[in-house]
């Protein structure tokens, strides 16, 4: 980065905060940013050798060609040109699309509900931290275990399809439980929702609960109260949500090759068989795809909410 | 206290539900772990016994897992002082704008929402070319870092916001230096804090699986272990496997919850010497 551009954001960023634009280069403020770089250092090292170095090497990647036993550098749109002009991709596209949008769809009424009832219902701080706890517990075990638990439950035999059969509600087991879009989503908002549960509650949580007493002092009925105080107030925190589910499930590869007995594909499954048969260009270029496509749905969100003013 | 309404029965009942959700699975898994010799993935248990949980102990009946749990705990601890100290020291620095702060901050976001694949698949890549064979305390603990380093930050960033510069600006007017207003100040303040954010980093760190799967080398971590049977074990030892390394976060959860509880409760015991006469 030059001075000229940094001293540009620092403008723009000082002017959004309301100060006065600081004039150009001053030699005061040095000290001030010697601190800030040398105590950022460790950061910004870990981040440049495993972040931008790595995204920068999978650019590069992807416009070389692979032959059966390597890859070798070249400077050719090859690796695009057959990505882009495939149906399967945009198939593939899409599918990935679809699974973030029902995902985000189910964690957000559960992750929203669930916070709402820990946030205005639960009376007690001990208590509101205590179901927190229980609510994040299970964030902290292994994912792959996570996904495996489901397999007793939704099998041919499991558990869901025998208490169905003995209920009486079906006759046969139903087969469309496991290694199916439906076990995909599942396993998805299973792992997930907590994404949403977190930042929601700790935007509710700051809610000023003189809002809410204001609003029934004029005659809100409950749903009204809801409506038209407590969502607008979480707005940002439903972003945050949602910036997290959405982009977890654009760039996973292993849930859905796990839950659908590795039926289904979406762009993460893509790369992750290209980087099994050794075509790593063309692991590269899907990956640069990808890439792009998530951080313009991050823009968008971003476009709503100001994290570093809801931290 | 005002009566409970009907709206308040209905969402409990949600969140006894979601709860169970949450952990239905969970305990599915553990009760079948206890499946009896003949016993198989699912239900019905055919009678009960530990002998599962003696093939795990036996090498024939899994691979390597004692070795790649003790791997996944070096490198968990490996991984959690970083982030703590990395997270500290980020965290102080951001509570002043200094020059390309806004991209290391929109570079920290970048960290968190990128594909995890994208950084297995360029980290491996950077190795391949570069003639470095990957290993999990090289290749494998700097990729765990871009995913455990943004949590940190945020939890820093979050308790920084929150945090009252008077006891700072007293330590100065006491003539305290600027370390040791760090060390004897802000540190003992934010120690439950730091107790999250290394929780943060040990857990993700001896769970994370997408960001270590091609920058492990030929030593695998215990989620690849684990991933490595899925595909060619098919009796409950897998279950049995699952149950353990559950128990042993939850073991890991609860020293964390522990270690806070203490802390708070030693602070409140010294209490505040306000209106004592002490200085």
């Amino acid at each position: 980065m030059t001075d000229q551009s940094h001293l540009f954001l620092h403008s723009q960023t000082a002017a959004a905060a309301g100060k006065k634009a600081k004039p150009a280069f001053q030699w005061s403020r040095l000290p001030n940013n010697l601190t800030g770089w040398l105590l950022s250092l460790p950061l910004t090292v870990v981040l440049f050798f495993f972040l931008v170095l790595p995204i920068c090497m999978i650019v590069v990647v992807s416009f070389w060609r692979a032959t059966e036993f390597s890859i070798y550098p070249a400077f050719q749109f090859d690796n695009y040109e057959f990505l882009l002009t495939s149906p399967v991709t945009y198939q593939v596209f899409w599918n990935t699309v679809k699974y973030a949008l029902i995902t985000w769809f189910f964690t957000l009424v559960i992750g929203f509900t669930v916070a709402y009832f820990l946030a205005f219902h639960v009376r007690s701080l001990t208590w509101q931290i205590v179901l927190f706890l229980l609510c994040t517990i299970p964030f902290w075990t292994s994912n792959i275990i996570r996904m495996i638990s489901w397999i007793p439950f939704l099998g041919r035999n499991g558990i869901a399809n025998s208490t169905l059969i003995s209920m009486g509600v079906i006759d046969e087991p139903l087969e469309w439980l496991l290694f199916s879009d439906f076990s995909v989503i599942l396993a998805f908002v299973h792992l997930y929702t907590l994404f949403m549960v977190v930042p929601i509650f700790n935007t509710m949580m700051r809610i000023d609960t003189s809002l809410i007493e204001a609003a029934r002092d004029a005659g809100a009925s409950g749903y009204q109260t809801l409506t038209n105080v407590i969502i607008p107030l979480t707005k940002p925190g439903i972003m945050i949500g949602s910036i997290f589910v959405v982009t977890l499930v654009m760039g996973d590869f292993i849930t859905v090759r796990f839950m659908s007995g590795s039926q289904k594909a979406n762009v993460g499954r893509l790369i992750s068989n290209d980087i099994a048969l050794l075509q790593y260009p063309s692991a590269a270029a899907t990956a640069v795809i990808l890439l792009i496509t998530v951080l313009l749905v991050i823009s968008v969100l971003l476009r709503f909410v100001d994290i570093r003013k809801e931290l | 206290m005002e009566k409970r309404s009907r709206s308040f029965y209905v969402l409990a009942t949600f969140f006894a539900l979601f709860l169970v959700f949450l952990y239905g699975p969970t305990l599915t898994i553990g009760i079948l772990s206890f499946q009896g010799p003949g016993g198989g993935l699912t239900f019905p248990m055919r009678g009960v016994s530990i002998h599962w949980f003696h093939d795990l102990f036996e090498q024939q009946a899994v691979g390597d897992i004692w070795g790649s749990f003790f791997r996944s705990i070096t490198l968990g601890l490996m991984v959690m002082v970083t982030t703590v100290i990395v997270s500290v020291m980020g965290g102080l620095a951001f509570r002043k704008r200094f020059a390309g702060s806004s991209v290391l901050f929109y570079l920290i976001i970048t960290s968190l929402v990128i594909p995890s694949i994208l950084i297995s698949l360029g980290v491996g890549l950077i190795f391949s070319q570069a003639g470095l064979a990957v290993h999990w305390s090289t290749s494998g603990y700097g990729s765990q870092l871009t995913w455990t380093l943004p949590f940190g930050l945020l939890i820093m960033f979050a308790v920084f916001n929150r945090f009252d510069k008077s006891y700072e600006e007293a330590a100065r007017d006491q003539g305290a230096s600027a370390w040791q207003t760090i060390r004897y100040v802000v540190l003992p303040i934010i120690a439950p804090m730091l107790i999250g954010v290394a929780l943060f980093g040990f857990t993700l760190s001896y769970d994370e699986f997408a960001r270590t799967l091609l920058t492990a080398g030929s030593y695998n971590t215990l989620p690849l272990e684990i991933y490595g049977m899925t595909t060619n074990v098919t009796t409950p030892v897998i279950f049995a496997l699952g149950t353990l390394t559950t128990l042993f976060s939850f073991g890991i959860i609860g020293i964390f919850l522990t270690v806070v509880l203490l802390i708070n409760r030693r602070r409140s015991r010294h209490g505040s010497d306000a209106g004592k006469g002490m200085i």
